[in-house]
């Protein structure tokens, strides 16, 4: 038999069902409100004269950040050649010879480094590198950003060769290649795009990381020479800018929030795309 | 043994050296991976190992009582932490009091509710959020909550509840309230990727059976659904809440920086982080420098913990519906 529903269950599913809508609804449109209010606000603050010269000193109006944009390019390349090889062949290990309890304990481990506070980090790389060097550099920056790369580089490395169908290890297996030859020139080049979009990922989440790099890489007004020097990176320049009195520096700040938010959103953007149509591709 | 009759045991073969080789290189490929392996666990010993050693002077001078005295006087050498766990637990709970309601509801919106397509869109968006740097959290929070803040929420929680200690005193912009604001914005997309996950790996017959006993939408997800991915959506709450323990630079930026307790939401404060991030560069005399990596190893023993709380937990709900 059948029973009527009441009217005031009836009520109370349409009430709550539209209330989560409603909070979906909120939390889309805060988080665009803000995202739009940056873009608007940063574009018309950006110019040519801020991309390609030099900090002016305090009081004057003008200058740019040509030496920030390179100098996170820098520090980024430094972490890049820390982080990413060292995550990478971890990933091989987990995934093509580790045993089961080993991996499942490796990738705890990774996670918990991926949840370290980066502040935390800032502070290692300072005991580590600025600390015995005694003085702030890019290297120290990069090294800070390369731990941080760790842990994203093992599990995309992990999960997207563990995406290979198992058939084509057997049939290089078959063919008398050796383990590694097999890993090596089949697995990973079959898991290649995969591999990219997950460095790509990496990158854009540490170029934003900022807390690291104000004891690490420091900051400077002029071109850092080398990568022993102090270096100004687009994060740290934001912040100083954004808390310092200067109604011209909050301006800058904003050019800069654009320059930086659009090249995250961009390579996260095109990095889920190739993850997205990868799989689909590969397995043709 | 299949061995036996590999190339490699018989040197008559013209090609036998080679086959040695490649199976030489065939270790090295094993070793080079292993020792990345093991190296990465070195670098996770080195990071508890030298917080714990530069912390070593702090620990000496104050002992424990570092975490339950509240006066931060660099300048007379005298260093104590309570502030700033205040200041962090504080802007943490506020954060979370306001995001996973919303969090939690717009992943029900989205798992239960919204025909696929729709979801994954809006999924996607969200998750693009996540990806966003926290000093343009920061930037806004200045630029654009504050103000915001100022204008129109802190009149109307004066007006309604200036009675409670919790809202009274001057609002000068930095304060605890805006850090809180800030934070529960930024975690807002970690609770919902996460709880939105653990919702979808809830078997459909569950939800069928409810349905097919007459109970509404509401209730099977209320009475059905959320029961059983409650671990998993916990766990998403403990992700989000280490976040913001550990967040830095949005906090540094609105929080006011000012190592003073106060009951009021809307006074200034300082957090562990922020005072790390403020003070590190600066900080001269050894005492000092240590008491911040005090600081540190007390953010990495918190995180860490509650991190490691959430991964079983999303663990367990993951691995019982698959």
């Amino acid at each position: 038999m059948l029973m009527a529903i009441s009217p005031r269950r009836k009520f109370v599913n349409a009430l709550m069902l539209s209330l989560s809508g409603l909070c979906t609804l909120i939390v889309i449109s805060v988080l665009f409100f803000i995202l739009g209010y940056l873009l608007f606000h940063g574009a018309r603050s950006l110019n040519l004269q801020f991309l390609t010269s030099l900090p002016k000193p305090s009081g004057e109006t003008g200058g740019g950040m040509a030496n920030a944009i390179v100098g996170s390019f820098k520090v980024l390349l430094v972490a890049t050649s820390i982080g990413v090889p060292l995550g990478f062949l971890a990933g091989v290990y987990l995934a093509e010879y580790s045993g089961k309890t080993f991996a499942f304990l490796f990738r705890y481990v990774v996670d918990l480094l991926n949840g370290v506070p980066s502040i935390v980090i800032g502070i290692i790389a300072y005991a580590v590198v600025v600390r015995p060097m005694k003085h702030y550099s890019a290297l120290a920056g990069g090294v800070a950003l390369g731990i941080m790369m760790i842990p994203i580089a093992v599990r995309t490395t992990e999960e997207f060769l563990r995406s290979v169908p198992n058939s084509l290890r057997e049939g290089s297996l078959a063919l008398g290649a050796t383990k590694a030859k097999t890993i090596f020139a089949v697995v990973v080049p079959a898991a290649i795009s995969g591999l990219i979009s997950g460095l790509m990922l990496n990158l854009a989440r540490v170029a934003g990381e900022t807390a690291p790099l104000l004891f690490t890489a420091l900051g400077n007004m002029f071109w850092s020479r080398g990568w022993m020097q102090p270096i100004a990176t687009l994060p740290v320049m934001i912040y100083n800018y954004a808390i310092s009195p200067e109604e011209d520096l909050h301006q800058q700040a904003w050019a800069a929030g654009f320059v930086l938010l659009a090249l995250v959103l961009a390579v996260n953007v095109t990095a889920k795309m190739i993850i997205m149509r990868g799989p689909a591709a590969s397995r043709r | 043994m299949a061995t036996s009759t590999y190339p490699a045991r018989n040197p008559q073969l013209p090609l036998a050296g080679f086959y040695r080789r490649i199976r030489v290189w065939d270790q090295v490929a094993y070793l080079v991976t292993l020792a990345s392996a093991i190296l990465i666990l070195a670098v996770v010993g080195l990071i508890v190992f030298e917080l714990w050693i530069s912390s070593q002077p702090t620990m000496q001078t104050f002992g424990w009582s570092f975490l339950t005295h509240s006066r931060w006087d660099p300048n007379g050498e005298k260093f104590g932490a309570l502030p700033f766990i205040y200041g962090t637990c504080v802007t943490a709970s506020l954060a979370l009091l306001i995001a996973v309601p919303f969090g939690v509801m717009a992943s029900v919106f989205l798992a239960e509710l919204a025909p696929p397509r729709l979801s994954n869109i809006l999924t996607f968006l969200i998750e693009l959020l996540a990806a966003v740097p926290s000093v343009i959290y920061g930037l806004i929070g200045i630029f654009v909550l504050i103000p915001m803040i100022r204008s129109y929420l802190v009149p109307s929680l004066t007006s309604v509840f200036g009675f409670l200690p919790l809202f009274q005193g001057d609002f000068y912009g930095v304060s605890l309230l805006s850090a809180g604001l800030v934070l529960s914005i930024m975690v807002v997309p970690f609770i919902i990727s996460v709880s939105r996950e653990v919702l979808l790996a809830v078997p459909v017959d569950q939800r069928e059976a409810a349905l097919a006993l007459g109970t509404t939408k509401w209730e099977t997800t209320w009475q059905i659904v959320i029961p059983n991915a409650k671990v998993g959506i916990i766990g998403s709450v403990f992700l989000a809440l280490a976040r913001a323990l550990g967040e830095t630079m949005a906090v540094t930026m609105v929080i006011g920086n000012t190592p003073k307790i106060s009951a009021s939401l809307l006074a200034p404060g300082y957090s562990i982080a922020a005072v790390i991030a403020n003070e590190f560069a600066e900080a001269s005399g050894d005492l000092y420098i240590s008491s911040l990596i005090f600081l540190g190893l007390v953010l990495f023993g918190l995180t860490i913990v509650i991190n490691a709380l959430a991964r079983i937990l999303v663990l367990t709900t993951a691995r019982r519906s698959a």
